[in-house]
């Protein structure tokens, strides 16, 4: 079963983490270049990417000529994402034991910052509806 | 059916001999990890060397010894490299000699030996599925990491654990004792059923490019059944594939959606399958060792043989369940057996099984749950019931098209609700 495991954080928080020491960035860093290898080398691994700053997000619509139509000014309470994993595993329960080593990822100085790490399953093709 | 590239000759050919040679290797040398990589090698040599200069008169004798050469070569420079670290080690003369004296009585024996150490108990089941496939499917990583949508690399990892996790639990290169074979035999049937399953569950649509695992599970569960051809319950899972996968071209429309059973055309079904599974299940029944898969295979073959929806079976399909849930504690069963009791004693009955179901933890959050409620309620004529359930089932769904076929139920039944509303 293939899950995502999403991070999620506000402008504010954003803005909170680009003032961390260099200290803590390197951990942190450090920290989730060790935690993707742990996942392909655990032969769970099938994807992740970090995502740009909410600062550059735009949200577009279609204009009633079709042409995108841009919006940028966003509520602070907003959350963004700011990266994901996706996952290959046996049950929901493994997702929330990895989905809880990702929140885990040193913050500053060092102890766990214990991020929000949101946990969707990713549709799979046809189940059996037994109908 | 859409021609799979990977349906060459060839490849059939090198998919049936895998197990052979690798059973042969191991037997020789005692190392299923790195037995395992030579006759990779071995493959990929011939998968390149046979098309330009032809077949050899012996294809497999050719393999084994390729696969015999790789592993005496790497034992050699393993003991070079020890005693370049000073151990005094006389290895490489103890190596085997590369000539291939292969027992044929050992050779069934072997496939089977493999097939009950990659399904062992002691390895999670994505491992044991991943291992099946390559060692005795004889399927390349790429292809298998293809079949479940994960990176390559991601697979080659899975097998290498798998391939550790056989070697650290110390599981002989023998088949199992007597009194464990009944138990290890059911792990090797349900990993079969697994892959099976996960093939007939998302080749659809725009996923038809993939390996078709479907096609590869019937090809395994059927040269098992030549290797144990006494034992019903494989002739039963067999049966079930068989039954199962002649529907699946009927299972969806053009665009994709879900087709169920009642509304299938069944002009569209593979007759020579059913008939295939029909013999066999008619075969394997009478043998009086009756258990789930055989039971499940003619539940199937109850279904196939009716002409239309409404001229099937359900008394006997009911019955059929009586069996299986007195069989096993399966929720899913409870659930099958459910639908069968209302088809026969109209769905106020069904309903109250479904709903002595909720206090099991198993399924108390399923979306089968809420989507046989939704049929039933259905079938009972309480629409709104039906409606809530199908939205409900939808929500749990890990399946995208099931989750739109749910969503299309309610639609249509809410339409209704309102056109009779204007009516009144």
């Amino acid at each position: 079963m293939k899950y995502i495991l999403m991070m999620n954080a506000t402008k504010a928080e954003f803005d909170v983490y680009a003032k961390w020491s260099k200290e803590d960035l390197q951990r942190n860093v450090g920290f989730m270049r060790a935690f993707s290898k742990e996942l392909k080398d655990s032969g769970v691994f099938v994807a992740t990417e970090g995502l740009g700053w909410p600062n550059e997000a735009r949200i577009v619509r279609a204009g009633k000529d079709g042409e995108p139509i841009t919006d940028g000014v966003f509520a602070e309470s907003k959350e963004f994402l700011a990266g994901y994993w996706v996952i290959d595993v046996e049950g929901p329960e493994q997702a929330y034991k990895i989905a809880a080593r990702a929140s885990a990822a040193p913050g500053p100085g060092g102890t766990p910052a214990r991020m929000p790490i949101e946990v969707r399953q990713v549709l799979s093709g046809f189940a059996d509806l037994g109908l | 059916m859409a021609e799979r590239p990977s349906d060459t000759p060839l490849e059939h050919l090198l998919r049936e001999l895998t197990p052979q040679v690798l059973g042969a290797v191991v037997r020789r040398f005692r190392d299923f990890a790195a037995a395992e990589d030579a006759v990779q090698e071995a493959l990929l040599a011939a998968a390149t060397q046979w098309p330009d200069e032809g077949l050899p008169d012996n294809p497999r004798a050719w393999l084994t010894q390729v696969a015999f050469r790789r592993m005496t070569d790497q034992i050699r420079s393993e003991s070079a490299r020890r005693r370049r670290e000073g151990e005094i080690a006389l290895e490489a003369s103890r190596a085997p000699e590369t000539t291939t004296t292969i027992d044929a009585a050992a050779e069934e024996d072997d496939t089977l030996v493999l097939l009950f150490m990659c399904c062992h108990p002691a390895l999670t089941l994505s491992s044991a599925i991943a291992l099946t496939l390559r060692a005795v499917g004889g399927l390349t990583t790429a292809e298998i990491a293809k079949a479940f949508l994960v990176p390559e690399s991601t697979m080659a990892q899975r097998i290498s654990r798998a391939k550790q996790s056989v070697k650290d639990s110390g599981i002989p290169f023998e088949l199992p004792t007597t009194e464990e074979r009944a138990q290890r035999l059911r792990a090797v049937l349900h990993v079969l059923y697994l892959i099976f399953n996960e093939g007939y569950t998302s080749s659809a649509g725009p996923q038809l490019q993939r390996v078709e695992l479907s096609r590869e599970a019937i090809r395994l569960t059927r040269s098992v059944r030549n290797l144990l051809s006494n034992d019903a319950e494989i002739a039963g899972l067999l049966a079930l594939m068989l039954l199962t996968d002649a529907r699946r071209v009927a299972r969806t429309n053009s665009e994709g959606e879900l087709i169920p059973l009642m509304h299938q055309d069944r002009a569209l079904w593979d007759r020579a399958q059913i008939a295939e599974g029909v013999a066999l299940i008619s075969a394997a029944l009478p043998k009086g060792s009756v258990g789930p898969y055989q039971l499940q295979a003619a539940i199937a073959a109850v279904h196939d043989e009716a002409g239309r929806a409404e001229d099937t079976d359900w008394p006997q399909i009911l019955a059929l369940y009586d069996l299986l849930k007195r069989m096993s504690d399966n929720p899913i069963v409870v659930l099958n057996h459910a639908i069968a009791v209302a088809m026969v004693h109209g769905p106020t009955k069904g309903l109250a099984l479904v709903d002595a179901l909720k206090a099991d933890a198993r399924v108390a959050n399923h979306h089968r749950l809420d989507a046989v409620r939704a049929h039933l309620l259905e079938m009972a004529g309480d629409r709104d019931g039906a409606v809530k359930h199908y939205r409900a089932a939808a929500g749990k769904t890990g399946s995208l098209p099931e989750r739109n076929y749910l969503l299309m139920q309610a639609a249509r039944l809410s339409t209704e609700l309102r056109l009779v509303d204007e009516q009144e």
